[in-house]
């Protein structure tokens, strides 16, 4: 199996916020071409890549989503040389002060990258309600380093901020950076596709590098509209045990991806695929997910006429900072176990789904 | 070579990089202290390491009449100590120096001499309530994670730092322990430039941010006449939420060095306050005068060594001190640098002669 190390880092160092994907949709369009059939956007922006079945006949097809987009913030006034911001995604504010950020700065007509860092005032600067408490996000500041003269050439309101934190590798082949959530999943799924080149699937695929996820599950809902998948899996991260995360929702790093049992998912193709991973030995766990699985899954299970959907979690640690932990071989196994599960769809496969009534 | 003006370059900066690069917590200051000995041993009459660490350094004058002056730069920065093994390449650490606990989730920091990259996380957005997230998150409740193969890499009682690396963006410098890594930069470049008419004495300290302890020490030892203590000092020059004037600015960044008056821990000595002000203003070099007020530098323990010593701070205005990325112009240093060796060649006995107002 090809080390996909190199690849998911160069994919956490590029930016790629949600609705702004551009950057980081070109760089998995080159690793994908000669992976598939055909590639091209959708209309909001998800790469959507086609690998052709080999069955004869009337292919069905299933798409794999795996959301491209990270959080983020915008610029919402420019105060002096300072820059306020609000999140696109979910942030919790406590994780910013100090933190590293690019500024994708537009006023001059050509986007400039300027780094900058998550200012936190000084209490008798902020409300002194505050105190020495968190400060929200509305009260902190960008300080980019130019003088406010140089700020106002160049920032516009509406300018995206990614965070700028480099990723690192860590002890115990784990990588460490910010948009782990969900890079780590495009990473899987390349993963896959490159397992799919030595094997055989009679179905079609749809890799699907999707958009706008964290904000508004944007590129679930119309991917799954555009393709009319028979079948839609999403791949995305899920909770870590870790510092502060540790109850029944969390799951072991480094001991496998998770396989989602709940409302958003079809009951059959859970099975199919747990049956799968214990049979081939990838180690896996059960994520129970009572309600809403928080993937582009919510989305595509509803899209058209509805379609049956899967999740397969690759845990993480500290999700939504600039700090987020994965095991490399967590992504492999989550890679492969997506392979083996394409290649083993039987043609009549959608007929044979069964209620355990 | 004596009474060289310090052409300031590229070559400044790139030994401030490294200084800022290097790891020294207070009490494990040997990593700046090599880059110092062999900094300042081409250019030195005398070099010691005392008994707490600190690099006392001495090179005379040749003029008759010399003044014994000592300029002080503490090595140490703040940071971490490992304080318990968790377990699975979690540690628990306790904070050395003044650091804000709200700076340190999401950070990257740097265990041991050979510097192994973790993490300090948190707890992902998604599992914490609305209350959770008005509270700060304390110390106790963060991890140094270094991986799952961490455990066994380091031990209880080795030191962490910010990750950050120095970073160059126009005018601004962007880095960890500026606090008082530019203070040392100065010093040797201030040795290397020694003027004729004084018994010039350095220390470069240790435990600064643990109170100041190798000052006391090392002014004991060296006996100077008078003493100009080179530090960072913060700016809080950021706006204020309401609009209203910030008149609790400290120091302003791009206004100069910034010469003490009143802190915490010093008067500093009227004579050598004007006497660095009279200075600037004949040498058309900006200055600004810190506001009194709290905080402290080493002054605060020489001027009390022995018999009293006439003392004065003078410090480069940073943002954000003791965070992860702190922020400092080129100009502003330049000019600190420029300011002090222009006062050191005009530095004569006389000076103490007038009486204290």
């Amino acid at each position: 199996m090809p080390d996909i190390t190199p690849f998911l880092k160069s994919l956490l160092s590029t930016a790629g916020v949600s609705g702004y994907e551009a950057p980081v949709a070109k760089l998995i369009e080159e690793k994908w071409r000669p992976l598939v059939d055909e590639i091209k956007l959708s209309r909001i922006g998800s790469l959507t890549a086609f690998k052709k079945g080999s069955f004869d006949g009337k292919r069905p097809s299933i798409m794999i989503a795996t959301h491209m987009d990270a959080i983020g913030m915008m610029v919402t006034s420019i105060v002096g040389e300072f820059l306020h911001v609000t999140q696109i995604g979910g942030i919790d504010a406590r994780i910013l002060p100090g933190s590293p950020v690019t500024v994708h700065a537009t006023r001059t007509g050509k986007t400039e990258e300027l780094y900058g860092v998550v200012a936190q005032p000084l209490m008798r600067a902020l409300p002194p309600e505050i105190s020495d408490g968190p400060v929200p996000l509305h009260e902190l500041l960008i300080d980019t380093g130019l003088s406010a003269k140089e700020a106002a050439s160049k920032v516009n309101i509406g300018d995206v901020v990614s965070f700028a934190t480099l990723p690192v590798d860590l002890s115990g082949e784990v990588i460490s950076g910010h948009t782990l959530d969900n890079r780590a999943s495009v990473a899987a799924l390349t993963v896959a596709l490159e397992e799919l080149q030595a094997k055989k699937h009679l179905w079609d695929v749809w890799a699907v590098a999707t958009a706008q996820e964290e904000t508004i599950l944007g590129g679930g809902y119309t991917s799954a509209f555009e393709l009319r998948p028979d079948l839609a899996v999403t791949i995305d991260v899920t909770f870590a045990k870790g510092p502060g995360a540790a109850d029944w929702g969390t799951f072991p790093l480094g001991k496998g991806p998770t396989i989602a049992y709940g409302p958003n998912i079809h009951p059959y193709l859970y099975k199919r695929i747990n049956d799968l991973a214990d049979r081939l030995e990838i180690p896996h766990a059960m994520e129970l997910v009572p309600r809403h699985s928080g993937t582009d899954t919510f989305a595509m299970q509803v899209s058209a006429e509805g379609i049956p959907t899967a999740v397969l979690g690759i845990p993480l640690r500290y999700m939504h900072t600039p700090v987020e932990m994965v095991a490399v071989k967590d992504i492999q196994r989550t890679g492969r176990l997506m392979a083996e599960f394409i290649s083993a769809l039987e043609v009549d496969f959608i007929e044979n789904i069964t209620w355990d009534d | 070579m004596a009474d060289k003006t310090p052409v300031f370059g590229a070559h400044q900066v790139q030994l401030l990089e490294k200084l800022c690069n290097a790891s020294g917590v207070s009490g494990d200051e040997g990593e700046v202290r090599k880059i110092v000995l062999e900094e300042v041993k081409p250019y030195a009459d005398t070099v010691k390491v005392d008994s707490l660490g600190s690099v006392l350094v001495t090179k005379n004058g040749k003029t008759a009449e010399r003044v014994r002056l000592m300029l002080d730069a503490h090595m140490d920065e703040v940071g971490f100590m490992l304080v318990n093994d968790d377990g699975d390449g979690l540690f628990s650490f306790e904070v050395i120096g003044g650091i804000d606990p709200r700076s340190l989730p999401g950070k990257q920091v740097l265990v041991g001499k050979n510097k192994l990259p973790g993490v300090i996380g948190a707890r992902p957005i998604h599992l914490t309530s609305r209350e959770d997230r008005q509270r700060k998150i304390p110390v106790d409740a963060l991890r140094i994670d270094l991986g799952p193969g961490g455990s066994g890499k380091v031990k209880v009682g080795e030191r962490a730092v910010f990750a950050t690396r120095f970073r160059r963006a126009g005018g601004s410098l962007f880095s960890k322990a500026i606090d008082d890594r530019i203070g040392v930069a100065t010093l040797i470049e201030l040795l290397k430039a020694a003027p004729e008419n004084l018994d010039l004495c350095l220390s470069f300290t240790v435990q600064e941010e643990n109170g100041l302890r190798g000052a006391r020490v090392a002014a004991f030892q060296l006996k100077p006449e008078m003493a100009i203590a080179v530090d960072a000092t913060p700016a809080n020059d950021l706006p204020v939420f309401d609009g209203s004037e910030n008149t609790f600015y400290n120091t302003r960044l791009g206004a100069g060095p910034a010469i003490y008056t009143f802190d915490g821990g010093t008067l500093n000595d009227p004579r050598l306050i004007n006497f660095l002000a009279q200075t600037a203003v004949e040498a058309k070099i900006p200055f600004q005068y810190r506001q009194p007020g709290g905080g402290k530098t080493n002054a605060g323990e020489i001027h009390l060594a022995q018999t009293g010593v006439p003392s004065v701070s003078i410090s480069v205005p940073h943002r954000y001190t003791h965070t992860a990325i702190s922020l400092s112009r080129v100009e502003d240093w330049k000019n600190t640098l420029l300011l002090l060796h222009s006062a050191l060649k005009r530095i004569t006995p006389a000076l103490l002669s007038f009486e204290r107002p």
